[in-house]
C-alpha cells in the first residue's frame, strides 16, 4: 500500500466547514463593533442591524479571499463602510423612502449614558457635551464622520483608519483635524 | 485597536486644545457604548415581526404609489374630457353661430327680392301712360 493512501485528503466540503466555524467565530467577536459603527453612523437601530446583518453576510462570501494583510476588524469595518454607502446610493434613487427614517434625534441619542456614580449635576452636564457632540457629528461630511467615529467610538489608530477606508493616513489625519475643529467649535459655548 | 486611552483617559497626541474636548469626546464614546450594548443585547420580541413591518410598509407604499398613480391617470382623463367638452361646445357655439348669420342673410335677400318684386309690378311702362290716364279719367270721355 502506498504511503499517501494513509492520509485522508481533506474533501472540499471539511475545508468550507472549518472556514464557516472560522468566520463564525470572527463574526461573534468583532459583530459588536461593527454594530456600534453602525449605529453611530446612522442613529437608527433597525437600519444598523440590518447593515450589520449584510456586512457580514458579503464578508461570509468573501471570507475565502481574507489574506489577513490587516486585522479582521479592519477588513470587517472596510465591508461595512461599502455597505453603508452602498445603502445611502440606492436610498438616494428611491425617492419615497427619503421621507422616512427611524433614525433617532441628536437629543434622544445624548440620553445614553452609563450608569455611573457621578452625580445628577454631572450627569447632566455629560449629557448636554455629548448632544453638542452628537450635533457636530450630524455636520460633518460623510468620510469626516466615518474617520471621526473609528477614531473616537472605535478608538482605531490613523493607520488601521486608512486601511479600513482606503484613504492615505494624510487625508486621514486632515478629516480628524477638520472634525476635530466642528466639535471644537461646537463645544465652544460649554467650555 | 488601539487601546490608546492613557491613565487619564486621554488619548495619545492629542495637543493641549484637544485636552479641553478630551471630556466630551470621552463622554461621547462611553454614551455610544451604552446605547450600542444596550440596543446589541436587548431581546427582540419584535425581531420575528420585523419583516412583517417592513412588507407591511412595502405594501402601504405600494397601495399609495398606486392610488398615486390612479389619481394622476384620472385627472388626466379627467383634464382630458373637460378639455373635449370645452371643445365641443366651442364648436356647437360657432355652428350656431353660422346658422343665425345664414338665416339673417337668406331673410335679408327674401326681403331686397320682394321690395324689388312690389317696385317693379308698380311701374308703368311710359307708353302706355296716356292710355292708362284715359281709362282712369271719367270725364274724358
Amino acid at each position: 500500500m502506498a504511503a499517501g493512501t494513509a492520509i485522508e485528503p481533506m474533501t472540499m466540503a471539511t475545508a468550507q466547514e472549518i472556514a464557516a466555524q472560522e468566520f463564525a467565530q470572527v463574526a461573534a467577536t468583532h459583530r459588536l463593533q461593527i454594530f456600534r459603527f453602525l449605529l453611530a453612523s446612522t442613529r437608527d437601530v433597525d437600519l444598523a442591524e440590518t447593515l450589520t446583518q449584510d456586512c457580514l453576510m458579503k464578508a461570509f462570501r468573501s471570507w475565502g479571499g481574507f489574506r489577513g494583510e490587516s486585522s479582521a476588524l479592519t477588513w470587517l469595518m472596510r465591508i461595512a463602510i461599502n455597505v453603508q454607502k452602498d445603502h445611502w446610493r440606492n436610498r438616494r434613487l428611491q425617492f419615497w423612502r427619503q421621507t422616512r427614517s427611524n433614525a433617532v434625534d441628536v437629543d434622544e441619542a445624548s440620553e445614553w449614558l452609563p450608569s455611573g456614580e457621578s452625580s445628577p449635576e454631572q450627569q447632566l452636564l455629560a449629557r448636554e457635551k455629548v448632544g453638542k457632540v452628537w450635533r457636530a457629528v450630524e455636520r460633518l461630511s460623510g468620510r469626516q464622520k466615518t474617520v471621526f467615529l473609528l477614531r473616537y467610538v472605535e478608538e482605531m489608530d490613523v493607520s488601521e483608519i486608512a486601511r479600513a477606508t482606503g484613504l492615505s493616513e494624510g487625508t486621514v489625519k486632515a478629516h480628524l483635524s477638520r472634525a476635530l475643529a466642528r466639535v471644537r467649535t461646537e463645544l465652544g459655548g460649554s467650555r | 485597536m488601539s487601546g490608546m486611552e492613557t491613565h487619564n483617559g486621554a488619548m495619545p497626541g492629542a495637543d493641549p486644545e484637544d485636552a479641553a474636548i478630551e471630556p466630551a469626546l470621552r463622554d461621547f464614546r462611553a454614551s455610544v457604548h451604552a446605547w450600542s450594548d444596550a440596543e446589541f443585547h436587548r431581546v427582540r420580541p419584535a425581531v420575528a415581526s420585523a419583516p412583517h413591518r417592513r412588507a407591511w410598509r412595502r405594501s402601504l407604499a405600494w397601495v399609495l404609489s398606486l392610488a398615486i398613480s390612479a389619481g394622476m391617470v384620472a385627472a388626466g382623463v379627467e383634464q382630458r374630457h373637460h378639455q373635449q367638452e370645452l371643445a365641443r361646445q366651442a364648436q356647437q357655439r360657432q355652428m350656431e353661430q353660422q346658422r343665425a348669420q345664414a338665416e339673417q342673410h337668406a331673410r335679408e335677400s327674401e326681403d331686397l327680392l320682394a321690395r324689388v318684386d312690389s317696385d317693379v309690378s308698380r311701374e308703368v311702362p311710359s307708353a302706355m301712360e296716356p292710355l292708362a290716364q284715359l281709362m282712369s279719367d271719367p270725364e274724358g270721355k
